[in-house]
């Protein structure tokens, strides 16, 4: 009996319409930045896709200048009816635009495109679409009659989820009235200067979007501008840290989404085969370069061996390879720098005495992988389940009673998410009021919607995006 | 009440009539919500040149060629038998079928036809399709089928007796079966289009596993819905489990609504992926269909020929 091989299915990455080089968008226009130009690499296949080029100092006071023009002569003034009319055209750009977007997300970033194509690019155009009518609604949506928007928006997102990220934070400031200077991340920034294209195919007056690549560097001149009112930064906890010391004692308004280490806890009555589902989906979704990532498995010790050996045949049919391949479950590594981070995190649980199990898939010569890896035996003070590991990585503690099991899953300096498994719904709700964590999903996990806020607690950060609460980070309230 | 051969902790299982009912309802719960988006998730694969060829020679071997209607008559069967011998005459590499399948009083004629072949003979039986007369009546309908050649029976549960939680009853049901099935091959239908709770299809897919069937079957076809993807997810997932607990293999048939080549290799995938590498053989999963296979040609001559050729060159029985 020869073996159901499946054989390759790659999606065309002429799709991407990848060019040689892309430019910053200042005021409405692609211009040469003035800073050192940036190589973005495949991380799958470690080749140059392009060259980018990125924001010096005159051109982040050219984009925070532009950016203020339009919110006092245009966008700020701009009845809520027309705003939303701008960003309804600009969800509906990004559904006739998703294939390319998909492919050149994923090219840039690594990540399947089974997910940059079925999860990302669907939840960035109903972003948009959610806060286009968000718009003309801002007398009604409980910040009394006529909240008025902040000004300009500094904006630093992540490489994880480079277009989607960027969707959370420009959607909403722009359906409140404010215009918004973004720096992607230095990793991926091609989707972003794609959206700035459908920025101007929409018409969006100019100065209401401007994106500014480049590295570390320009998000720390953006964050000290003086013409900024506030900044809203995904990111890790060491970065949120710095910029929260640089905006003490300023005007400026501040919203942080930062790192988390969120448990995935599973009672003993749960529906087993779909908690082996939610624990994968929570952790190899995206590599695990999930902010929200369960990447801590707590269970039940009277069901954990049953569990494991579940999770583990789970695991290994997942298919790792050609991020480009629709049949591919794991992508790549974003970066050679993470790659190095995860395996050193991951031979510290070995070498603290946890119980290392990795995949038996195969591993493509070149490019950043990293097969998915299962730890058990892990206790609460070791590394792999207190740090962030942002990879491919579940830490698997137990429990034995509820009490106990909100109290792990508590243990933790962050608070961003967290799952509960059990068919108890009473369980379920005793649980949620006890846990720690912005989101708590149940009998799911890393499930998104544009109307439920998301962010986190302690040190995940503080203020929330999406939904009706999501507006105020924006608005003057 | 229990077999023979089943590890201690199963056997116990089937000691009585309250021991079952403990069991079956204290396996886990099926999510809704998670079973469904899993299926639809796993339904995304692409299978594409050497893969899908190989599928489709697969699928072709697992069909139970079937017809299961008021108006078969022994001109009918015997077409079918034709067709199961020579699924493509132009292209003698073309797999064989599983098995014919017809009602009882068909059997001899599916017999004569399939002569010096090893297709298997399937035949429902047990008041098929509703299950609802005496077990005398179940019984005589067996033993029509069983006596007249039939190498494989696929009775249906008493889902009234099910949905009672009269459990030990279709328990023991599908033991009297097995036995007066003697060699032949045992599938129970659990008609799971009424059985209608993810829950409810784990429950029986173990009682049927239990009380010794060999394959675990989704549908008669007669009731909507027949075989969906998540349906048959829960039932691998069964088959698996029942692997891992008593190191036997047992069989999943979908049936019912599985028309097109697509669809199979959806469900091959799923075969492959939940269940594993080793139920993609005809022993132990099988489609239940009567126009899936013309499809399965025309695909398989698309494949082979690099366009497509159109329903007239695939004979219709």
């Amino acid at each position: 009996m020869p073996a159901f091989e499946y054989a390759p299915a790659p999606e065309s990455r002429d799709l991407a319409n990848l060019k040689p080089s892309y430019r910053p968008f200042i005021d409405g226009e692609f211009t040469d930045g003035s800073g050192e130009p940036l190589k973005t690499v495949n991380p799958a296949t470690e080749e140059v896709l392009a060259e980018v080029g990125t924001a010096g100092a005159a051109d982040i006071d050219a984009a925070v200048r532009a950016a203020r023009k339009a919110f006092e002569k245009t966008w700020g003034p701009m009845p809520g009816s027309e705003r939303a009319k701008y960003l309804f055209r600009i969800a509906r750009l990004i559904q006739e635009r998703s294939r390319e977007l998909a492919v050149l997300e994923t090219l840039d970033n690594g990540k399947p495109i089974k997910e940059s194509r079925d999860s990302d690019l669907p939840l960035v155009a109903a972003h948009f679409f959610y806060h286009a009518g968000w718009a003309d609604k801002l007398d009604y949506a409980g910040f009394g009659p006529d909240p008025k928007p902040l000004g300009v928006a500094g904006q630093i997102i992540p490489w994880n989820f480079p277009l989607l990220m960027l969707a959370w934070k420009i959607a909403p400031a722009l359906a409140t009235g404010n215009t918004v200077v973004l720096k992607p991340a230095e990793t991926t920034p091609l989707t972003a200067l794609v959206f700035a294209e459908i920025c101007q195919q929409a018409g969006l007056p100019p100065g209401v979007v401007n994106i500014l690549p480049g590295a570390g560097d320009v998000g720390a001149r953006l964050v000290e501008h003086p013409g900024i009112d506030k900044i809203a930064f995904t990111g890790s906890t060491e970065v949120g840290k710095l910029i929260q010391r640089q905006v003490a004692g300023t005007a400026k308004r501040l919203t942080l989404e930062l790192g988390g280490k969120a448990a995935n806890v599973v009672f003993d009555d749960a529906p087993l085969d779909q908690a082996v589902e939610g624990i994968v989906n929570g952790v190899f979704f995206n590599q695990g370069h999930v902010c929200c990532a369960g990447s801590r498995l707590l269970a039940q010790e009277s069901v954990v061996e049953e569990l494991l050996d579940k999770l583990r045949y789970r695991v290994s049919t997942l298919r790792l390879g050609d991020p480009l391949d629709k049949n591919t479950d794991i992508g790549a590594i974003n970066s050679a720098g993470q790659l190095t981070k995860i395996r050193e995190l991951a031979d510290s649980g070995e070498a603290e005495g946890a119980q290392r199990w990795t995949s038996p898939c195969p591993v493509p010569d070149r490019g950043f992988f990293f097969a998915p890896t299962v730890f058990s035996d892990v206790h609460q003070s070791m590394r792999i389940a207190r740090e962030e590991i942002f990879g491919p990585v579940l830490s698997v503690l137990t429990f034995r009673t509820p009490d106990e099991a909100v109290a792990k899953a508590n243990n933790t300096p962050y608070g961003l998410s967290a799952g509960i498994w059990t068919e108890k719904g009473s369980r379920i709700l005793w649980m949620a009021g006890r846990l720690r964590a912005g989101v708590v999903w149940a009998n799911t996990f890393n499930r998104f919607d544009p109307a439920a806020p998301f962010g986190g607690y302690q040190e995940s950060g503080f203020g929330r995006e999406g939904g009706r609460t999501g507006l105020e980070g924006y608005l003057d309230v | 009440m229990s077999a023979p051969t089943l590890p201690a902790a199963l056997a116990d299982a089937t000691r009585d009539d309250a021991s079952l009912r403990r069991f079956l309802h204290g396996l886990p719960g099926v999510d809704q919500v998670g079973a469904e988006a899993r299926a639809t998730a796993l339904a995304t694969r692409s299978i594409k040149k050497a893969s899908k060829l190989w599928a489709i020679d697969t699928a072709i071997s697992m069909v139970d060629l079937t017809t299961l209607e008021g108006a078969d008559t022994r001109g009918k069967v015997r077409a079918l038998t034709a067709k199961a011998r020579r699924p493509d005459p132009d292209r003698p590499d073309t797999p064989r079928v599983a098995a014919v399948c017809v009602y009882p009083d068909l059997v001899a004629t599916a017999v004569e036809g399939l002569k010096g072949t090893d297709i298997g003979i399937a035949s429902v039986a047990t008041a098929f399709p509703s299950g609802r007369s005496s077990r005398q009546v179940k019984l005589a309908d067996v033993a029509l089928a069983v006596e007249s050649g039939a190498t494989e029976v696929d009775m249906v549960i008493d889902r009234g007796a099910f949905l009672e939680g009269r459990y030990g009853e279709v328990f023991e049901e599908i033991q009297t079966v097995r036995q007066a099935a003697g060699p032949a091959h045992l599938k129970v239908i659990l008609e799971t289009g009424e059985l209608v709770t993810y829950d409810n299809v784990r429950r029986a897919s173990w009682l049927a596993l239990l009380a010794g069937g060999d394959f675990i079957k989704t549908s008669t076809g007669k009731v909507s819905p027949a075989a969906t993807l998540p349906v048959t997810h829960v039932m691998l997932q069964a088959v698996r489990d029942w692997f891992t607990a008593t190191g036997e293999l047992r069989g999943v048939k979908p049936a019912g609504g599985i028309r097109t080549t697509k669809d199979a290799i959806k469900y091959l995938v799923a075969v492959h992926e939940v269940a594993g590498e080793q139920w993609l053989t005809p022993e132990l999963f099988r489609f239940g269909a009567s126009s899936l296979l013309g499809d399965l040609l025309l695909q398989r001559r698309t494949q082979q020929d690099g366009h497509y050729s159109g329903p007239d060159y695939v004979a219709v029985d």
